[in-house]
């Protein structure tokens, strides 16, 4: 039970730092801390193979990915110019009001059970590979296709117009 | 790994959706707070992270394995989407040299 | 006989379809020719008409068709025939043979000869329709149709603008006493369940004053009578009437539509019989415009404004007599009105060819040598019209106003004045037309010349006429016996007993013959005194007159005081009816709704701000609101 609100504390913190850091380069490092968080999450809930994708995808790739992005657009200015402050207060009162509404929806629901684990062993690559490959086969192959496309749309957009002579 | 998974037996359903809901809510707020278009991104991929933990605690709740391979496909969506996202930014880069969000307002009356 | 009926009005119909359509093609003689036999044969089958019902005395019914049925309205197109319609019918196919004979000759130098035809034969089968009607929807329809056609034959010469303003005038007249009309029938029908008469009057004479609405019902039957009988005071449209040919204000304005009113109210003399109120309203409005109309005669220069004021006299007398109760002695003026009116404008027709067109009698004179036929017929008319025995007009006259001195001394005198005028200024006119010294131009000298026989002959019969036709109503003081009022008897025969005592002792009788013929007498002798030896010709327009004189001359100015009191404030109106509540109002509705979707879109479109920012925010509130929404069972 500790270990559960001293990782959740950690989640919360580091997401806050995320989104107000003034350096977006300092951004990105702490929303990979975050990450770390979770990936601790997963292991306590015994989601052993997601924590493993979580971090080698998650982490390894697509924050990576940011990183590349980030030095390509050469952002000279330390401190991008804010939104005024009428604007983010408003957009925190935005963020609150969506956060009390999914926490009173919740209240109805009363003190819930506590999370027993039915079948440790459910988040085992050999379990969740045969649910998989069973029941899920068909969004497995779509997906494949669909990491095709994006490859293919990404190196489309990105190519230079070679240019015409 | 008992141990581990032992200390999880007497947490609350609830505290998972709370720890969820706050994460998505820091990342709305990210989203309308900043300006700079690639940190936009990442506030948004902060709340697909926040759902795919809600996700996994249910299926553990269930013992339903749906959940986690559900989590699984969002990851793979996430990672294209991610790559096609930073694409487009770039292309806008190169055309109108910031990535400011505010700039981007052709599309007006 | 019944089978023959329905070619009384057919044939005058076929000759309106026929000259209609042939008007261009067929020649002049051969659309004269048609036109004028077909309502010969027409007459004659009227002859046979009246022959067989004046042996018999049972009237025809001719059942034509059922018209139509509505709930408990049955209204079926069939013809009544009784001694009334069938003295109408002769009156009608006869004089209106004359005088189709007649404008043979007078309009056959016009372009639009054939199209004269066709539109004088309509207007004759649609009088006669009115006649033979034998419910009230049937008469209504040709009440109508000869107010269309009086519209059409007095502006026939449309292109010229005040003509054909004359014909707006009389047809929007005639609507206004229409509208009083059919709301008298749409009480009858309330009242009786019935338009047809022998239903209606069957119903009303065992009726009593009071049971039923009658002096509503006939107030409006005579408002209608009113507009088309030209009494005040919708009369003014018929002096301007006289804007049409001749041969037209004799057929229409003499003898036929202006008597329609008399006939209607003759027709149904119970229900107005049981109004007595109405009676009197009846005959203070005839002996009103009688006066008004003779004081207005009195200057009058124009040869055919004089006969057409005269016209609205007479009619004021007709409907005199039908207001103190005396419904044989009005029908009887019809009858003999018929004959001398058409023969006088037919008589001044003749006068106005012979002098080119001049209608203004200061510019006539001396004509008596040399259009001798035209002098002596218009002298036996001007000499019926007067009232002086034994030509026609005495005895229907004289009828009248001795019911009238029965009813109220007041009127006999005011009747006996106006009787009085009526001989100064006709026989003024005939003085002024055909004595003295020609004072035309020279020009028209030369042309002086007598009618051809086309329209002699019509004039040569209407007077032979006008001089016996009194004689069918001789009464038993001066040693005839009454025909004419044996035989109307039936008709009359439900109100004779309501009426009350209607006798005179036979010395009073003598007496008011006496007053009014001397009367007539002692007018002939001073205007002749005035205009013959003496030698007075009315002055010229430009000249001064006395106050009163010029009053009468501007007759009384009643077309400006209509202008000022009626037409005005509905052009005011209908001014503002059209600034304000059709532009302002409706047009600002209608504009104000598309003005209103183009300010609203104009402010919705300052949302597309093209800041992703704010749409992002957007967003969020929406999914805030949807949730909220959806979970609002949840939320405590």
């Amino acid at each position: 039970m500790n270990t559960f609100h001293l990782v959740a504390f950690l989640s919360i913190f580091f997401a806050i730092l995320v989104i107000t850091a003034k350096n977006p380069v300092h951004s990105i490092l702490y929303l990979i801390l975050t990450f770390f968080t979770f990936t601790i999450h997963y292991i306590l809930l015994n989601a052993q193979f997601l924590a493993i994708v979580n971090f080698i995808v998650y982490m390894g790739a697509i924050l990576v990915l940011f990183l590349y992005t980030l030095m390509l657009i050469n952002l000279n200015k330390e401190a991008e110019p804010a939104k005024s402050n009428l604007v983010k207060i408003a957009a925190v009162i935005g963020g609150g009001c969506f956060l009390i509404t999914i926490i009173a929806s919740i209240r109805a629901l009363g003190a819930s059970n506590p999370v027993v684990l039915q079948n440790p062993d459910l988040g085992l690559v050999k379990n969740l590979g045969k649910v998989l490959f069973n029941e899920y086969l068909l969004p497995f192959e779509i997906s494949s296709v669909l990491l095709l496309s994006a490859m293919v749309g990404a190196v489309l957009l990105a190519t230079k117009e070679p240019k015409t002579v | 790994m008992e141990n581990v998974t032992n200390a999880i037996q007497t947490i609350p359903l609830n505290e998972y959706i709370l720890l969820s809901a706050i994460i998505f809510s820091i990342g709305v707020i990210g989203v309308l707070i900043r300006r700079n278009a690639i940190v936009i991104f990442m506030s948004v991929e902060l709340m697909l992270n926040a759902v795919n933990l809600l996700l996994t605690a249910f299926s553990v709740y269930h013992g339903d394995a749906s959940g986690q391979v559900f989590v699984f496909f969002i990851m793979a969506l996430a990672a294209a989407e991610v790559a096609i996202g930073l694409a487009i930014i770039v292309m806008i880069y190169r055309n109108t040299n910031s990535i400011d969000i505010n700039v981007l307002n052709r599309l007006k009356w | 006989m019944d089978n023959y009926i329905w070619l009384i009005p057919v044939l005058p119909l076929a000759g309106f379809i026929i000259n209609g359509i042939g008007r261009n093609t067929l020649s002049k003689g051969a659309v004269g020719f048609i036109g004028s036999l077909l309502v010969l044969i027409s007459f004659g089958l009227s002859v046979a008409t009246f022959l067989q019902i004046n042996s018999t005395g049972q009237p025809i019914n001719v059942e034509l068709y059922d018209w139509f049925s509505v709930g408990s309205l049955h209204i079926n197109f069939s013809f009544l025939v009784d001694q009334l319609s069938s003295l109408m019918l002769l009156i009608i196919t006869g004089v209106g043979f004359l005088i189709h004979l007649y404008s043979a000759g007078y309009m056959h130098d016009d372009a639009g000869f054939g199209k004269f035809f066709a539109y004088l034969n309509l207007f004759v089968f649609f009088m006669l329709l009115l006649v033979l009607g034998s419910n009230y929807l049937v008469m209504f329809i040709g009440w109508e149709g000869v107010g269309l056609c009086s519209y059409l034959l007095i502006g026939f010469w449309y292109t010229n603008p005040s003509y054909a303003d004359a014909a707006k005038k009389a047809f929007i007249m005639n609507r206004i006493g229409d509208l009083g009309f059919l709301i008298g029938i749409f009480l009858i029908f309330n009242t009786f369940g019935s338009i047809a008469y022998a239903d209606v009057f069957g119903k009303a004479a065992t009726m009593h004053p009071g049971d039923a609405p009658f002096v509503l019902i006939t107030i409006l039957l005579f408002v209608g009578a009113v507009g088309k009988s030209a009494q005040l005071p919708l009369f003014t449209w018929l002096p301007d009437a006289m804007a049409g040919p001749t041969p037209v204000s004799a057929l229409i304005h003499a003898a036929t539509m202006v008597t329609a009113g008399v006939y209607m109210i003759a027709r149904s003399n119970i229900l107005f019989t049981l109004a007595p109120d109405t009676m009197e309203v009846v005959a203070i409005v005839g002996l009103a415009t009688a006066a008004f109309a003779a004081l207005i005669a009195l200057t009058q220069t124009d040869i055919k404004k004089v006969l057409a004021y005269s016209t609205v006299s007479q009619l004021g007398y007709m409907f005199l007599g039908l207001g103190v109760g005396a419904y044989t002695g009005a029908f009887f003026h019809v009858l003999t009105h018929a004959f001398f009116k058409a023969l006088l404008f037919l008589g001044a027709g003749s006068v106005i060819h012979a002098v080119s067109g001049e209608q203004d009698m200061r510019k006539m004179g001396g004509l008596k040598g040399k259009l001798p036929i035209t002098f002596f017929t218009m002298l036996a008319g001007t000499i019926a019209i007067s009232g002086i025995p034994p030509f026609a007009g005495f005895f229907s006259k004289d009828e009248i106003l001795a019911h009238a001195f029965m009813h109220s001394t007041t009127f006999y005198v005011v009747g006996v004045i106006t009787a009085m005028f009526t001989s100064f200024y006709m026989f003024r006119m005939l003085y002024l037309t055909f004595y003295g010294k020609f004072r035309g131009t020279h020009e028209q000298e030369h042309h002086l010349h007598e009618s051809p026989p086309s329209m002699t002959i019509p004039l040569i019969v209407l007077a032979i006429l006008s001089i016996v036709g009194g004689f069918i109503g001789r009464p038993e003081i001066l040693g005839g016996h009454h025909w004419l009022q044996h035989y109307l008897a039936p008709v009359f025969a439900s109100s004779t007993p309501l009426l009350g005592e209607q006798e005179l002792s036979k010395s009073t009788e003598m007496v008011l013959m006496a007053v009014s013929v001397g009367g007539a007498l002692i007018a002939l002798i001073y205007a002749y005194i005035k205009y013959v030896k003496n030698n007075q010709v009315p002055v010229e327009d430009t000249e001064e007159r006395s106050l009163l004189t010029n009053l009468s001359y501007n007759k009384f100015y009643i077309d400006e005081i209509y202008d000022a009191l009626i037409r005005k404030p509905l052009d005011a109106l209908s001014g503002f009816f059209y600034k304000v509540i059709d532009k302002m109002g409706i047009d600002g509705l209608v504009n104000g709704l598309g003005k209103g979707a183009i300010e609203s879109s104009k402010g919705l479109r300052l949302l597309q701000t093209g800041n992703v920012g704010f749409y992002i925010f957007m967003m969020v509130i929406g999914i805030i609101a949807i949730l909220i929404y959806s979970l609002q069972m949840f939320i405590i």
